[in-house]
């Protein structure tokens, strides 16, 4: 049985507003862009979870998503390319007493930070990432990347993309994942809420954030996104509660035999009782897996929180084999050491 | 009764024990050097394996060694030729007869030269039967046959009963120098403390090693070696991967900041990675991350939070770093990047040491990144050049690229026990909370070193990014003329590192007609071989650099007083490129040896006196 000590971040002694955390640099990113309602759902966040300002550190790596630690006034790095994951990893065990915050995009930790990213999930190192999925290479001007639709033209694909895109989903719950949340740009209230729940979980936190890059790849979320049919085509999940959508509210998703299946309340006799309700604590992933896959237009987008399951920390579990051995260890400091085994004197 | 009454005094010997990658010759080795140390003599150690784990037993390809270098006088180096020769195999003969001199005392396991593995190991016909060892003193004993009759008593099985055999060879080299096996017998009592059989068994097998040279007449003389004059003190024997993690320990003790390693396992520096995950207890944070870029990338991330932050690699893992290199000179936060060299290019030659890293340490980086260069140069001393990387980095907010090499790493020497409060102390230029006076690269005057703000201070938020920084500010410039005024700090400050480096040291006068320089793990070879010149009558001196980037500032000055001047170094003349594009007002010989093998004392000597004979 693995204790979980208690969390050791220092708690502001005054309220805190979003106004601690305004930088004093010009927020360079183009009209429109989906980065903008992020940042302001952090500005909304950091107040309310509670910690000292000083005690937030916002990592990044390079792209369009990761100038964000310039725009919150944190400590932060912005790091190298695909990196950003490896550079927190090593900020969280450094120093397990810090808020840890990653923005990075498809680009950064699905391709060429893949590695550091399933990595860092699989050792559940108390982070929480902000993946901006927008579908392309914005800051390099519009090249296709790893979650890019199959068949997309791009500056890269101009015959259409060959490749068989991630769902960065399925990617973090096959990295052994313990949160993972599916968000929309233009939803601030939801992506709020999620990411208080992603600072309250211990463990990696990835909340992937749809987000439309209005130069390069405008409206390629539009099939879950769009005004007129988004209530149709996202389910939002809360847990304990049946999993029901669609404008009217008489759609929902049931389990039937090994698989999902969306049906229609009051056909069949279909009622609330028959559907899957969200647990999100669920230890097994089997059934967040299912509901982190499902896409238009056979069923609807899951979004909100899909999985958040209690499992040790990376951190906690340095600092507990830390201070065992401090605590049973013959050696308490170097000279100790440098005088340890098979020593002699000659006079 | 012994039957020998010779009994030759000898300032120093060199015994190599080779065989096959699973006969034990390492720990054959290291038994002999600790119990060597015990009688109070100086030495210095050096394994030398294959890359496979297991190779084709009886082959050459699967020939492990371990040579260890004894003496009453200062061991610096670990031999150039070998006077005792214990072989367990044809194959291991073979392969290490070349480094054995004319006369040298050869014990081989007779029982081991069997019509098949004396064909697997290459030779035509058997070494131990025609006349290719007639120059050589050879002892065959039936150690197998030997070994297996005196453990009948004890019923073992045969595969553990001949893994002792490496203790027969054992016991006739303690009898050979007439030492007492009491250390090695308490060293089986712990080993195998959960197999007593073992303890027993290897006991048997080395008392009857012993005996046996009692009882031949083979063994025509006993050797006796006086006890060196060292320094009176404590000591112990060190390899210097151990030293140089042992170095980081104290920086971090004596600095106060934590140490955080992020590593990624590498031959062969893997070593201070094994040592570091030992010492949670004094505080070591390991990551064994997923590769070297993450190894480097969370040393970053530690660093910016205030840790002493390490990373540990070889050649190859050193070209994974360099972009996160460049980000550490961007960011100016203090690091320690220990290369251990091995062959290369490429994968190149994993198990054998090389100094070719020089120039990617010094230059392999995108844009103009400086960053500081020491070298260590005895296993015994990468403690204290560990000690001053992590001083320099912390004190001067730089990274610090620390040079060892695969001979210095798992070669082993004495090492005279200090206190770590007698380290020269380490003060890091931590800022003060809520200092309203910081900005992010604001400078020190003197030192243009920044501040170091660590995550969770009040009143210190901020942000640094591997893009290029404004002056004093650190927000983000494209500003041609920041840039450009930004380039010059970063090199001027890793330059005034030179301010507080002690002056390079010449060994003999300062003038005369041949400087010899040498650098990094070579310095046991080329210290001697100057030596040798000296006691020789001639006007040789040696300057050895352990401080590369920036150079000692006396630099100018030491090479200044010589008719000629010789850059000895296992590569193709990287130090010697360096200094002619740093000091281009002196002609420099060069003297290069890429066989990824050290220097010989024989070769360097014939070399200097070559020179010294032109005209």
């Amino acid at each position: 049985m693995i204790e979980f000590p208690e969390k050791t971040i220092e708690r502001s002694s005054v309220e805190l507003s979003k106004e601690d955390f305004v930088s004093d640099q010009m927020v360079k990113w183009c009209p429109g862009c989906g980065s903008h309602a992020i940042l302001a759902a952090v500005a909304n966040v950091f107040p309310k979870i509670g910690y000292r300002k000083e005690n937030f550190m916002m990592v990044s790596g390079i792209g369009c998503s990761s100038r964000f630690p310039y725009y919150v006034n944190t400590y932060g790095i912005h790091g190298i390319h695909g990196r950003a994951n490896a550079i927190a990893s090593g900020v969280k065990i450094a120093n397990p007493r810090l808020s840890v915050w990653i923005t990075t995009g498809d680009g950064d930790s699905m391709a060429i930070g893949g590695n550091h990213f399933i990595h860092i999930i699989r050792r559940n190192i108390d982070v929480n990432i902000i993946l901006f999925n927008n579908q392309i290479y914005g800051l390099t001007k519009g090249q296709y990347s790893p979650t890019t639709p199959m068949g997309s033209i791009t500056k890269t694909s101009p015959q259409g993309t060959i490749e068989h895109p991630f769902n960065p989903g399925e990617l973090v719950l096959g990295s052994q994942g313990t949160f993972f949340a599916r968000v929309v740009d233009n939803n601030v209230k939801m992506m709020t809420e999620v990411m208080f729940e992603a600072a309250k979980h211990d463990g990696t936190s990835v909340i992937e954030v749809l987000q439309n890059c209005v130069i390069f790849a405008d409206k390629t979320h539009a099939a879950v996104t769009d005004k007129e049919i988004r209530d149709d085509v996202q389910l939002h999940l809360k847990n304990g509660e049946p999993m029901i959508f669609g404008k009217n509210r008489d759609k929902g998703i049931r389990l039937k035999g090994t698989r999902l299946e969306v049906v229609t309340l009051g056909e069949n006799s279909i009622t609330e009782d028959d559907l899957l309700v969200h647990d999100q604590y669920q230890q097994d992933p089997g059934i967040h897996l299912m509901l982190a896959k499902m896409a238009p237009p056979h069923f609807p987008m899951a979004f909100g929180v899909i999985r958040s399951a209690m499992y040790p920390t990376y951190d906690d579990l340095v600092e507990d084999q830390i201070s065992t051995a401090k605590a049973t260890s013959k050696i308490k400091c170097v000279d100790d050491l440098l005088n340890s085994g098979e020593t002699w004197e000659i006079k | 009764m012994s039957h020998h009454s010779n009994v030759i005094e000898k300032e120093d010997i060199v015994i190599k024990f080779v065989g096959d990658s699973g006969d034990g010759m390492q720990l054959s080795g290291t038994l002999f050097s600790d119990t060597a140390a015990l009688q109070g003599l100086d030495l210095a150690t050096f394994p030398d394996y294959p890359a496979e784990i297991r190779a084709p037993q009886n082959t050459t390809a699967g020939v492990s060694g371990f040579q260890v270098h004894v003496g009453t006088k200062k061991i610096d180096t670990t031999g150039d030729q070998v006077d005792i020769l214990v072989a367990m195999n044809p194959a291991s003969l073979r392969s290490n007869l070349k480094w054995a001199h004319p006369g040298a005392t050869l014990i081989l396991d007779a029982d081991a030269f069997d019509e098949a593995s004396v064909k697997k190991a290459g030779y035509a016909s058997n070494p131990l039967d025609d006349e290719s060892l007639s120059g050589y003193n050879v002892v065959k004993a039936p150690v197998s046959s030997l070994t297996r009759a005196a453990l009948k008593p004890l019923n073992l099985d045969v595969k553990s009963a001949d893994r002792t055999r490496n203790m027969f060879a054992l016991g006739i080299c303690y009898f050979l120098f007439g030492w007492k096996l009491d250390s090695t017998i308490d060293y089986f009592k712990v080993k195998f403390k959960k197999k007593p059989e073992m303890i027993e068994a290897n006991k048997i097998v080395l008392e009857a090693g012993y005996i046996y040279a009692d009882n031949i007449e083979a063994l025509a003389s006993k050797y006796h070696i006086s006890k060196a004059k060292m320094k009176p003190g404590k000591y112990r024997n060190i390899t210097g991967n151990i030293a140089t993690a042992w170095g980081l320990l104290a920086a971090s003790e004596r600095s106060g900041r934590p140490i955080f390693l992020g590593s990624y396992p590498i031959t062969p520096a893997t070593d201070i990675l094994i040592e570091l995950a030992k010492h949670k207890s004094l505080g070591a944070r390991v990551f064994q991350a997923e590769d070297e870029i993450a190894g480097i990338c969370s040393a970053i991330g530690a660093s910016y939070t205030g840790s002493m932050a390490i990373t540990t690699t070889s050649g190859p893992g050193l070209s994974l770093k360099s972009e996160a290199i460049g980000l550490a000179v961007m960011t100016e936060l203090p690091l320690v990047i220990v290369d251990v060299q091995r062959g290369g290019p490429s994968t190149g030659l994993p198990t054998k040491s090389e100094q070719s890293d020089l120039m990617q340490a010094l230059f392999g980086r995108n844009g103009e990144a400086p960053v500081v260069v020491l070298a260590s140069s005895t296993p015994a001393d990468c403690y204290f050049y560990a000690y001053m990387a992590a001083k320099i980095a912390m004190e001067h907010m730089t990274p610090v690229i620390l040079l060892s090499d695969g001979s210095l790493g798992n070669g082993s020497q004495l090492f005279r026990i200090t206190k770590v409060s007698d380290l020269p102390p380490i003060t890091p230029p931590i800022a003060e909370a809520n200092d309203a006076t910081y900005k992010p690269y604001l400078r020190n005057p003197e030192t243009l070193v920044r501040k170091w703000a660590l995550p969770g201070t009040a009143g210190l938020r901020h942000r640094v990014g591997g893009l290029e920084k404004e002056n004093i500010t650190g927000n983000v410039s494209t500003d041609p003329l920041n840039h450009e005024l930004m380039v010059k700090l970063r090199e001027a400050k890793v330059q005034k590192v030179a301010d507080v480096l002690p002056e390079q040291e010449i060994i003999g006068e300062k003038e005369g007609d041949l400087l010899v320089i040498s650098w990094g793990g070579t310095r046991g070879t080329t210290q001697d071989a100057v030596e040798a010149m000296q006691a020789a009558g001639k006007k040789v001196s040696l300057a050895h650099f352990n401080y590369i980037m920036p150079l000692p500032k006396n630099t100018r000055q030491v090479l200044s007083g010589f008719r000629k001047i010789v850059v000895c170094e296992l590569n193709a003349g990287q130090f010697v490129n360096y200094l002619r594009m740093k000091e281009p007002d002196f002609s420099y010989i060069q003297y290069n040896k890429l066989q990824s093998l050290p220097f010989t004392v024989a070769e360097l000597t014939a070399k200097f006196n070559e020179i010294l004979e032109e005209k």
